[in-house]
């Protein structure tokens, strides 16, 4: 089990940038995206700040799949083009058999979800659309991923909350090292509707502040939860054999992924499992925590849970390293945050830029945090942190290629 | 050393039956469970038919707070969980906790419950913003189905990997395969793994009405579900859990556990057709058999047994008939093949893992379970598939298929650990 599973291709939406590029962009400017929620009319609603995403359905869909699939499912599909087109992919693959799809959500087609659950409740059976027995489900974006492009691969469907976006690149490289040539593997979630966000409210976790400036403040005193935001991110993984061989170029190694379980309701304060994590994807990567040269912090403003994670960061790698957190710009988009911030790991290892927490004005601690303006490093590993609620823990160790 | 993994314990809830003892004693009598629905008035819907579970939550591990507040696929989960790990002996304070981890598959987590709660928020649909007020104080342990993984890793003092696996009717296969590689990579020594689900609800019988696929015999709700019958028109919703121990086979004989078979090979692929439409040849499911057989370093003459996906679909049963044709060849008609669904129903992403228990138990105590309703075979299915009547027959060698909406295709084989064979498998 040693073929070194590469990413070729990043394809990102999210606020702020739909497109890899437009992405990168606004993460570097470390501009606050955070506004008052439009998809919806918020009053009346304990949380009224998101992070929203632009996003031309009409624009970037093929017709037949716009009609049948929710917004979360678009959204993959078009960070799923930009990863393909990222790496000078296009499918079909030669052997259809060996492309995969694997993707993660948290709430599915939560959306399409609700206008079924309307339409069933309001006027009844008959009015019940055919799509609805698929586009809610959590295994659509798979599903129509590999239908669009042919991919008749290993396909997978993963729920691991917030932490999913790591676990589906540590999947996505099991198929690799299983013989698999070529795996998309990312996440897209699109919970900005009432039906997905009911459903949090007692656990008191998101911020309910109104101001977008000051709503979502993590590593700050001011800290209270997280904004909700929507996106995706997509990626393109081959083995690093595959990819010489086809010329597309390697951008990042996944170089090791280590999963734990905090049996505490909530976010473990003691960090505990998360500490773990990050020990196993180091061991997995062969490498030791001094080689880490930027970490991307969870970053829930949940205060318990920031304490939590800047005390396993600094007993890892004490005060020197750069801790950031880009969502504190555009929120925190469940499934689709972690795989956002590995995409942003792979364009800081590629740039040699570590892209902003927009603003901490009172940190809770003295971790070397990029604040304000994006930082040039010379970076060669990456540590990505992402923590569920109900207690799932991940760490993906991320290296630029040839180091 | 190459790993092995092998299945050390198993816990059953299904209609008819809590626990494996009531599971198998049913199956084998050929005993259909279907029933008219009662869980909720279903008269205005065009299939009023479905296989309940009869679950005292209590009487089974779940404690008054998780009877309140957790749906009713948790409860089901955390009664096989509790059977599966008294089975298995696992002593979880003797084991490293990080190395214990939890796959678990569903394909629509706590929609029931979810569903409940907005009919109340949203005022019958009448709103769009939904008052959360009115909706249960824990609502967020029904948000996403990661709380299925969470919950049964509780139970099992697990720290390490848990996840939940959401691949919508492959999900209980595909949580049990995946668990299988967790401990093949070194991941995990011992795995939870399974699936559950409770989708008899409103909004799942109305958008499988709207699609036409569930069987509307409401008139005779015991025969409806007729796997590969001439007369069949389509499945019937079921509901339930199943859960099995994976361990590394080291592992299981180093503290003296009873190992019960081998998962030898699994594959999951896409069909990449259609989200919710089979091809008629069955190519894909054929190619994901054939994965599996090299896994496993079998021939098609070795499999012994066909757990069918069998849901008793115009188009399923033929697709799979032709899959398993085009996969073993003249073989296919030496192995039996059965549907327990015809008895048990189809409880999406838990019926691949309880069809993985009646296979193990095939293996164990050398009976294949019948395919109830099996009057007049359609003509284009034309394999063994063991009408009506269970029959003794050793199986050292069983082969699990599931197949599901957005097209993906799974499979698995169990096998005797003491068949004679000591190769190892690469899942």
């Amino acid at each position: 089990m040693t073929a070194a599973a590469v990413i070729t291709g990043v394809g990102t939406v999210a606020p702020g940038g739909v497109g890899t590029r437009e992405f990168w962009q606004a993460a570097c400017a470390g501009r606050n995206l955070l506004a008052r929620i439009t998809r919806f009319d918020p009053e009346d609603n304990p949380v009224t700040v998101a992070g929203e995403v632009r996003f031309d359905a009409g624009a970037l869909i093929e017709n037949r799949y716009l009609v049948q699939t929710d917004r979360a499912t678009q959204f993959g599909l078009a960070a799923a083009d930009f990863a393909m087109a990222d790496a000078m992919f296009e499918p079909p693959a030669l052997n259809p058999f060996a492309a995969g799809v694997i993707t993660t959500s948290c709430v599915g087609g939560a959306e399409s979800g609700q206008r079924g659950l309307g339409k069933l409740w309001r006027y009844g059976p008959h009015h019940v659309s055919p799509y609805q027995s698929f586009a809610p489900c959590h295994a659509a974006t798979t599903g129509q991923v590999s239908v669009r492009d042919t991919m008749k691969g290993p396909c997978g469907v993963l729920v691991t909350d917030e932490a999913g976006g790591l676990d589906a690149l540590a999947h996505a490289r099991r198929a690799i090292q299983r013989g698999a040539r070529i795996m998309i593997a990312g996440a897209a979630e699109a919970p900005l509707c009432p039906y997905a966000l009911a459903p949090q409210y007692s656990a008191r976790m998101l911020s309910e502040s109104a101001d977008p400036d000051t709503a979502y403040l993590p590593f700050s005193h001011g800290a209270s939860g997280y904004v909700p935001a929507e996106g995706a991110a997509m990626f393109v993984v081959e083995s690093a054999a595959d990819a010489a061989e086809r010329g597309s170029r390697p951008r990042a190694v996944i170089a090791g992924h280590g999963a734990t379980f905090s049996a505490v309701a909530a976010y473990d304060p003691s960090g505990e499992g998360l500490a773990m994590a990050c020990r196993k994807a180091i061991a997995a990567a062969g490498c030791q925590s001094q080689d880490i040269d930027v970490v991307f912090a969870d970053a829930t403003a949940v205060p318990a849970a920031d304490r939590a994670e800047v005390t396993v960061i600094k007993s890892l790698v004490g005060m020197k390293v750069p801790v950031t957190a880009p969502k504190a710009g555009y929120g925190r988009a469940y499934a689709s945050a972690s795989a956002l911030d590995a995409a942003t790991a792979v364009l800081s290892l590629e740039h040699g830029i570590i892209p902003p927490i927009p603003a901490l004005a009172e940190p809770i601690d003295e971790l070397d945090f990029v604040i304000g303006a994006p930082r040039r490093a010379e970076l060669r590993t990456a540590l990505v942190l992402a923590r569920g609620y109900g207690g799932m823990n991940s760490a993906l160790i991320l290296r630029r290629p040839g180091h | 050393m190459t790993k092995r993994v092998v299945i050390t314990g198993m816990g059953v809830t299904a209609p008819g039956g809590v626990g494996v003892p009531a599971f198998w004693e049913l199956l084998t009598a050929g005993r259909p469970m279907t029933r008219s629905i009662t869980l909720f008035d279903a008269t205005p819907f065009r299939s009023r038919i479905a296989a309940e579970c009869d679950l005292h939550p209590a009487a089974h591990g779940t404690n008054t707070r998780d009877t309140r507040w957790l749906d009713r696929y948790l409860q089901f989960a955390t009664a096989a969980t509790t059977e599966a790990l008294r089975g298995s002996g696992l002593n979880s304070v003797e084991e490293d906790e990080w190395r214990v981890g939890v796959v678990m598959g569903t394909a629509l987590g706590s929609a029931t419950l979810l569903e409940q709660n907005y009919m109340v928020m949203s005022d019958s649909g009448a709103k769009w913003q939904l008052d959360h007020q009115y909706g249960s104080p824990h609502l967020h342990l029904a948000w996403t189905p990661s709380v299925l993984g969470a919950e049964i890793a509780r139970l099992s003092g697990a720290r390490g990997p848990v996840h939940t696996v959401s691949s919508g009717c492959t999900a209980g296969i595909d949580a049990v395969g995946y668990a299988a590689q967790l401990i093949l990579d070194g991941d995990a020594d011992v795995v939870v793994a399974g699936g559950a689900e409770s989708p008899i609800s409103p909004a799942t019988v109305g958008s499988l009405d709207a699609i036409g696929v569930t069987s509307s015999r409401n008139d005779d709700p015991e025969h409806s579900c007729r796997p590969f019958d001439r007369d069949r028109d389509g499945f019937v919703l079921g509901e339930g859990a199943a859960v099995l121990v994976l361990e590394e086979l080291r592992h299981a004989i180093r503290r003296g556990a009873s190992v019960l078979c081998e998962i030898a090979g699994y594959a999951t692929l896409s069909s990449a057709h259609h989200m919710t439409a089979l091809t008629t040849d069955g190519r894909v499911l054929a190619v994901a058999i054939t994965q599996v057989l090299n896994q496993a370093r079998l021939g098609p003459a070795e499999i012994d047994y066909i757990s069918a996906n069998g849901t008793g679909t115009r188009q399923n049963d033929l697709h799979e008939t032709n899959a398993v044709k085009l996969a073993l060849g003249q073989c296919a008609y030496s192995a039996p093949m059965s549907s327990i669904k015809s008895m048990v129903g189809h409880s999406l992403g838990a019926s691949g893992a309880i069809e993985l228990v009646a296979s193990a138990l095939a293996i164990d105590r050398g009976v294949v379970p019948p395919t109830a309703n099996l009057a007049a075979p359609d003509p284009d299915c034309d394999l063994d598939y063991v009408p009506d009547t269970a029959r003794e027959h050793r199986v050292d060698v069983a082969l699990s298929l599931a197949s599901g909406f957005g097209g993906f295709q799974s499979a698995m084989a169990l096998r005797r650990l003491d068949s004679g064979r000591v190769e190892t498998s690469r899942l």
